[in-house]
């Protein structure tokens, strides 16, 4: 399956902090088809430092989507029943509005002078979206980690909009251990002196901030299990230390590794812009009653969380069944046993496939 | 397949090989909210949501049968008995299912009390422990008994409070149950006399009193 990005231009999107951004543009791509009655459409929201590209293999880049394992003919979200669109979220650097796009006042990249942007404006965003296509219920909206936060908020924000919602691995707000990692990734970035306050475009970007900031983020998505298994003490293609401080462990090639990637396909900016959203997300509205902010979501829910997931530990999952239940929702939830922490709903997705697989068929009989 | 057995209504005892399911699926009324306290792997809660138009969920401890649970479509979560009602509000059921679980409970006495509260009635299904079976294999062997219902060694049962009909009678009047509607089986069949005796399993609709 070659899938190709489309973009879509809006008008206008006003956002929670009372500035209206002008126009919009939005990265989609789309897998399957929409049925005739407009009833099989699924909204499946990216994780921080994903994209549009979902599944299927890239026309552009050649390279298959994050969650091409979940997302395909017969998989877990399958495209021969349903249609499945992804969007690159607002904020972002793959082809929706974010600070790397130019702001039309001005010919140049926003940079710093991007407002700052919520969880619920990307949503709102993503609503857009959704009308454009003209699909008046989506069956479900789904996403792990950052993309199960969109989900809670779809759930409640638009809840006529939506039959179902899977959010994975995920909190209705960030404890301080979460904000606390997310702020160690801002610093990396902005004590990198090509971050230039943010203004670096056209110039050398603060790529050894951004790959350190990417570093911290990839050891909290592991486990200390699935660390021990893929790399242990094993040094990296020597027989001894080099009693230096070049690369001597397996882990640390790694590491630097992934974070040199990082930086070329991802803006610092957006690192800081996104972050933040995610630190600020609380479904509650700083209430504190998740019972209440939850009380307009109609929706079925199907939430999931993994053992081994230290960052989105599973008693945040619980704590949403427990407020759905106070509520008398249909809320189904399971932890399923993993050893690869955070990053399991997008690498150990047998049972998270079986789970959604029934999830889907029995909510859409409810609606066909 | 003959065309005679195809047009044959499917008997919830047929499809799920459990005597209990068979009373379960005769008492639920059509297009209730029901709540199945150790769903198991859905099974009951599948038929019903099928053949009754329920709107159903189901609570169960293993995660292995949740999954299998959420699989086939029912809205399953992991939980224990013992404390995962407490977080629905009053009256949120019509009715909530004990289905061979309440001598498997820590509290039975509590899940009882918290069963009617979530739900306007109570359904709960329990192997009889006064049945002659198990009174003669205890007193032949001298051993704690084992029987097809307690097939299991001492050490290794699920089974922590063992109760009798009589026992579930005593209960029920003392906390105040309204016994609404009683059933006794053996096997497949249903027992008339001496429930105390000859009941395997035996069923009791519940409501507050």
């Amino acid at each position: 399956m070659i899938v190709d990005a489309n973009i879509v231009r809006f008008d206008s999107l006003p956002l929670d902090c009372g500035v209206t951004l002008a126009p919009v543009d939005v990265a989609y791509e789309s897998y399957g088809e929409l049925n005739r009655a407009r009833s099989n459409a699924i909204l499946v929201l990216h994780a921080f430092s994903g994209d549009a590209h979902a599944a299927g293999i890239s026309h552009e880049t050649g390279k298959p989507g994050w969650w091409d394992n979940m997302i395909g003919p017969g998989k877990g979200f399958d495209t021969d029943r349903y249609f499945v669109i992804c969007s690159n979220v607002l904020g972002g650097c793959r082809g929706t509005t974010g600070p790397s796009s130019v702001n039309p006042a001005t010919g140049c990249p926003f940079a710093m002078s991007f407002p700052v942007i919520t969880i619920g404006d990307m949503v709102r965003l993503q609503k857009m979206l959704v009308d454009w296509f003209g699909i008046p219920r989506l069956l479900s909206v789904t996403g792990g980690s950052m993309g199960g936060m969109q989900a809670l908020e779809w759930a409640v924000a638009y809840p006529d909009r939506v039959v179902s919602a899977i959010p994975i691995a995920c909190t209705t707000r960030h404890s301080a251990q979460q904000i606390a990692f997310n702020e160690v990734g801002r610093q990396a970035i902005v004590a990198d002196p090509d971050w230039n306050e943010g203004n670096y475009y056209g110039k050398q970007p603060p790529a050894r901030g951004l790959a350190v900031a990417r570093m911290v983020g990839h050891i909290t998505y592991m486990s200390d299990d699935s660390m021990r298994e893929k790399f242990g003490r094993r040094l990296r293609g020597k027989e001894n230390f080099g009693f230096g401080f070049d690369v001597d462990f397996e882990v640390e090639s790694y590491l630097r590794y992934r974070g040199s990637q990082f930086v070329n396909r991802f803006d610092a900016n957006s690192y800081l812009y996104i972050t933040k959203a995610m630190d600020y997300f609380d479904l509650t509205n700083g209430s504190g009653s998740l019972a209440a902010a939850l009380e307009p979501a109609g929706a079925r829910f199907l939430l999931i969380s993994f053992s081994s997931d230290w960052l989105y530990p599973s008693y945040q999952s619980q704590e949403i069944v427990r407020a759905l239940r106070s509520r008398n929702c249909d809320v189904a939830y399971v932890e399923l046993e993993s050893n690869y922490g955070h990053d399991s709903f997008l690498v150990d997705v047998a049972e998270q496939t079986g789970l959604v697989r029934g999830f889907l068929a029995s909510t859409f009989e409810k609606v066909a | 397949m003959t065309p005679q057995t195809a047009k044959r209504p499917a008997f919830v005892r047929d499809l799920l090989g459990r005597s209990d399911y068979a009373i379960i699926g005769e008492i639920v009324e059509p297009n209730s909210k029901v709540l199945d306290l150790g769903c198991g792997e859905g099974e009951l809660l599948e038929w019903l949501a099928a053949n009754k138009g329920v709107q159903a969920r189901g609570l169960e401890i293993s995660g292995a049968k949740v999954q299998r649970a959420i699989a086939r479509g029912v809205s399953a979560y992991q939980g224990d008995i013992d404390e995962g009602l407490a977080d629905y509000p009053d009256q949120a059921f019509d009715y909530v299912i004990l289905s061979q679980t309440l001598q498997e409970t820590h509290r039975p006495r509590q899940v009882l009390r918290e069963m009617l509260r979530v739900g306007r009635r109570g359904i709960v299904a329990f192997p009889n422990f006064g049945q002659w079976r198990v009174r003669l294999s205890m007193l032949a062997s001298g051993r704690a008994p084992r029987t097809r219902l307690f097939p299991h060694e001492w050490y290794e049962s699920p089974n922590i409070h063992f109760l009798t009909v009589h026992d579930f009678e005593a209960l029920a009047a003392l906390d105040g149950m309204t016994v609404e509607r009683r059933y006794f089986l053996s096997g497949h069949r249903r027992v008339q006399w001496l429930p105390n005796l000859l009941a395997e399993v035996a069923v009791f609709l519940v409501a507050r009193g």
